[in-house]
């Protein structure tokens, strides 16, 4: 059986989403069941005050018995207040371990602090996490998460929540082939074949949300998102054939043509 | 009167003393998933009733929302 094995545990589905963005729970449950993944993002916020105390919540929605919550620091600029939000949400989940680390560096761009991300891996992995972290596709810093004991990295494919697709493949292809923990494509993918292409490189998983929340069907685009991954997971491990330019092989019989 | 900043926002309670598990009651919090941050250190869930609050305490109450 080809599983996704993150911290121990294996999980069937290599497709990774968020909760945010959708237009109402309803939708954000319905199109994480199309897209048949067992481990969803959520963000850890404060709660509201005095207001609205009897709303719904995600949790509600999405009982964390039915999936593996991954809590991310997505908001947090320096390693000090991504450890204190990972804190409280171990605290939240009853001990849960696994989790999301980014630091972010620029709010325009989204794009991570690698100082930062490091100095917090580093003070999370000490504390029991299990740590799975966004990062830039600089395959030194790749190897570097992983030799802190990472449970795995996540590079952008382009930035977050910019559909731009995968940008650097090779660069890519460089931390896959030199990682010993899974290597997950987490941000900018923008459409299926973005997935397709990022498991064909032989990605282990694919972490996605604007994708899927902001295509004018999300539920749809949930589930092409879901076979997108699996086929390019089965491409990857069927082998793709060798590209030959200036050298076409015919796949019908040369001999025995009519005369 | 026991002074506390919750969630960046300054309160006031017109009590001698007061415990997060009180705090939890007043704010109506209570039965919602959430954990809550003293000063910086995590007040572990089971240690609600026997957190008493000091004046001047800054405190954050959060939960999970939506996020990618």
């Amino acid at each position: 059986m080809d599983t996704l094995n993150i911290a121990g545990k294996s999980y069937q589905s290599r497709l990774l989403v968020g909760t945010g963005k959708y237009q109402d729970f309803a939708q954000t449950r319905a199109a994480i069941d199309a897209s048949g993944a067992e481990i969803i993002t959520v963000a850890i916020r404060r709660t509201n005050i005095g207001q609205n105390a009897g709303e719904p919540s995600l949790l509600e929605f999405l009982p964390p018995e039915e999936f593996t919550y991954l809590p991310n620091t997505a908001g947090c600029y320096s390693a000090d207040d991504a450890v204190r939000t990972l804190r409280l949400a171990r605290e939240l989940l009853d001990g849960h371990k696994l989790v999301k680390l980014e630091v972010l560096g620029d709010p325009n761009t989204l794009y991570p602090n690698m100082l930062e991300t490091i100095k917090a891996a580093a003070t999370l992995v000490k504390d029991g996490f299990d740590v799975m972290v966004y990062c830039s596709d600089d395959p030194i810093i790749a190897k570097q998460l992983e030799e802190l004991g990472c449970a795995a990295v996540m590079p952008l494919a382009s930035l977050i929540g910019s559909g731009m697709g995968i940008l650097n493949p090779w660069n890519l292809q460089i931390i896959i082939d030199n990682a010993k923990i899974p290597v997950l494509v987490d941000a900018g993918v923008g459409t299926a074949s973005d997935a397709a292409i990022a498991m064909e490189l032989g990605c282990q998983g694919v972490l996605m949300n604007t994708a899927i929340a902001a295509a004018k069907d999300p539920v749809l685009m949930a589930g092409a998102m879901k076979k997108a991954v699996e086929a390019g997971r089965e491409a990857y491990l069927a082998g793709r054939m060798p590209k030959k330019l200036y050298s076409a092989s015919p796949s019908s019989p040369t001999s025995g043509l009519i005369a | 009167m026991i002074h506390l900043t919750i969630n960046g926002n300054s309160r006031q309670f017109e009590v001698e003393s007061l415990t997060v598990g009180e705090l939890v009651e007043k704010l109506g919090l209570t039965g919602k998933r959430l954990a809550i941050e003293r000063n910086g250190e995590i007040v572990p869930r089971g240690a609600f009733a026997d957190a008493v609050l000091n004046s001047h305490d800054k405190l954050e109450i959060v939960g999970a929302v939506g996020g990618g």
